[in-house]
């Protein structure tokens, strides 16, 4: 207002700056996909698919059979959501439909807590802790085994498992519960026949929204899963060590020599990556996004 | 209440029970991790420990570099993200129509925000290290972590502003004020604390993160302080996992002590941000 003649001038440039800020968001996952792709596409040249969809992975003999790893990832995502779905989903029915306000002031930060630990510092905890207490239990020879990892995930998962299904929870209508009330149901009738059942939509998008968070982990799945990059067949597999492709990355793109095979083949392995958490958070991010349009979501 | 003892109030509370035991199944580990490194890591806590260079292969000093490096970089991802976070909020709320482009940018933040931390460590070491020859650096590791903290950010401060009132809007435009005006005077200051919590949260997820820095910057053992932006550093995150993974017979002390700092920082900011947040949604009169 006090320099009325500039405003012009300042609201374009104001504007122009702060849409390049918001398309830049837009820019940098095409910028990250391109230098993916620049980086991994000379994998699948460079490597016969055969040997590139093989069951062996042992780069210092040109083995980069990628099966190991990937089946490593999704052993130990589903295992985890396994253990991470029916805590989460009680923990969010508790929180927002049972809990007195007393219980829902510790569990809420609690919960936040658990959302800020460093990955690193939960795969400290899994190794010193956690994994003699799996040999123990479980008599494994060693500790370090996919379930391990897998359990360190779930709680990886929980807060944002948690989180989304409060909001599923929350977007049911007052009158459901109202109307089962009325009917003579009980409290857990109500909660378990109609409450849960009609946020079953948004439960799977939390699950899904999960999933991409403990695909994608990687220092604490590196440091209590054992790395040994076996495939997972057998039943006792999940007792067994195990190699994601997250850990391999990780672990192995310090010593690559650049631009070697090795190193194109970790940057294919980041492709499957991003192409894999893509899809599965655009499907979480689609269900979202019509449940706001059809104002379901707050 | 006419039969509260029958079958279906017995019911209900085996269910309320399974209900509390999930709850406590997903709190009480979390008491316990906390615990355990307090426990064990105090102990190591010393002023020599915050404060010297690592010495005999990092078995005993201290874990200053290490500290400083963080610090370093959780600042120069502020430096980066911040422009660009509270920019893009501020497009997406105040300025962007419902259009497929604005959808198209949605989307682009939900997926950075799903992309794994070790592709974001992937793509830094391809453009920032390799292809801007930034070299392993403080530089190219902010910039790496801005990129992974922007979708943080984006949203927490897209919600603050969307929080403020309409007619705050209305009435500044009211007087006079231009839209830009308005966001300025009127509704920044009031989605302030949101957006400074939405940072805060944002900024101590990047210090944490091991993934993204270990291509870029992370330095294995380095006895000196970096001196410029291209300098590589130590950095808690990593050499918590240098020593208890990589170091033979590392002292069980040390590694609790460095785990006991990391958490102690991010839990701390943590605090720092749920406190602004609640202190402010208690003042605001809207």
């Amino acid at each position: 207002m006090r320099k009325g003649s500039m405003s012009g001038w300042g609201e374009f440039v104001v504007e122009t700056l702060v849409r390049v800020a918001g398309f830049s968001a837009i820019g940098f996952v095409l910028l990250i996909f391109l230098f993916l792709l620049r980086e991994g596409v000379p994998a699948f040249f460079e490597v016969v698919p055969g040997n590139l969809f093989g069951t062996r992975w042992y780069p210092t003999f040109d083995l980069f059979g990628t099966l190991p790893l990937v089946l490593g990832s999704l052993l130990i995502t589903i295992t985890a959501i396994v253990i991470a779905l029916p805590l989460g989903v009680a923990t969010a029915v508790f929180v927002r439909e049972v809990a007195p306000n007393w219980a829902r002031e510790i569990l809420k930060p609690m919960i936040e807590v658990l959302a800020g630990i460093p990955s690193v510092v939960l795969g400290f905890f899994g190794m010193t802790l956690v994994a003699p207490f799996v040999r123990q239990v479980f008599g494994a020879p060693t500790g370090l085994t996919a379930f391990t990892g897998a359990l360190i995930l779930a709680y990886m998962a929980l807060p944002t498992l948690i989180s989304v299904a409060e909001d599923a929870l929350d977007a049911v209508p007052r009158s459901y519960r109202d109307a089962a009330l009325a009917m003579g149901a009980t409290q857990w009738q109500t909660i378990w026949r109609v409450v849960v059942p009609a946020a079953r939509s948004g439960i799977v998008t939390a699950v899904l929204l999960g999933m991409g968070r403990a695909i994608g982990e990687t220092m604490a799945v590196m440091m209590v899963t054992g790395n040994a990059a076996r495939m997972p067949l057998t039943l006792d597999s999940l007792f067994r060590p195990i190699r994601t492709m997250t850990a391999t990355i990780a672990a192995e793109m310090g010593e690559v020599a650049q631009g070697s095979t090795h190193y194109h083949a970790l940057f294919g392995i980041g492709i499957i990556l991003f192409v894999l958490t893509f899809v599965i958070n655009l499907t979480a991010a689609s269900a979202l996004f019509q449940k706001r349009r059809r104002g379901g979501l707050r | 209440m006419i039969s509260v003892n029958s079958r279906r109030y017995v019911v209900q509370r085996i269910g309320f029970g399974v209900l509390i035991l999930a709850a406590l199944l997903v709190v009480l580990p979390i008491l316990f991790v906390v615990g355990a490194i307090v426990v064990e890591g105090i102990g190591a806590i010393n002023w020599e420990f915050l404060t010297a260079i690592p010495r005999d292969g990092m078995k005993a000093g201290g874990i200053f570099p290490a500290i400083v490096g963080t610090l370093l970089l959780t600042v120069g991802t502020a430096l980066a993200a911040i422009p660009f976070g509270v920019g893009g909020a501020i497009y997406l709320s105040e300025y962007a129509r419902d259009t497929w482009l604005t959808r198209a940018i949605r989307l682009a933040i939900v997926n950075l925000a799903g992309i794994p931390s070790v592709v974001y460590g992937l793509f830094g070491l391809g453009l920032f290290v390799l292809f801007l020859q930034f070299g392993t650096s403080i530089l190219a590791g902010s910039l790496t972590l801005a990129i992974m903290t922007l979708p943080i950010i984006i949203s927490t401060s897209e919600e603050a502003l969307r929080a403020v009132p309409t007619e705050f809007r209305t009435v500044s435009a009211s007087l006079g004020g231009t839209r830009w005006q308005g966001i300025r005077n009127v509704v920044l200051p009031q989605a302030l604390p949101g957006i400074i919590t939405g940072v805060i949260l944002g900024l101590l997820r990047a210090g944490g993160e091991t993934a993204p820095i270990l291509f870029t910057v992370a330095a294995f053992y380095l006895p000196r302080l970096p001196q410029s932006p291209f300098d590589q550093t130590m950095a808690l995150p990593y050499h918590l996992y240098v020593i208890s993974t990589q170091v033979p017979g590392m002292p069980i002390q040390v590694q609790y002590g460095t785990a006991l700092v990391l958490l102690a920082l991010v839990l701390s900011l943590n605090v720092v941000a749920t406190v602004i947040r609640s202190y402010f949604r208690r003042k605001r009169q809207w």
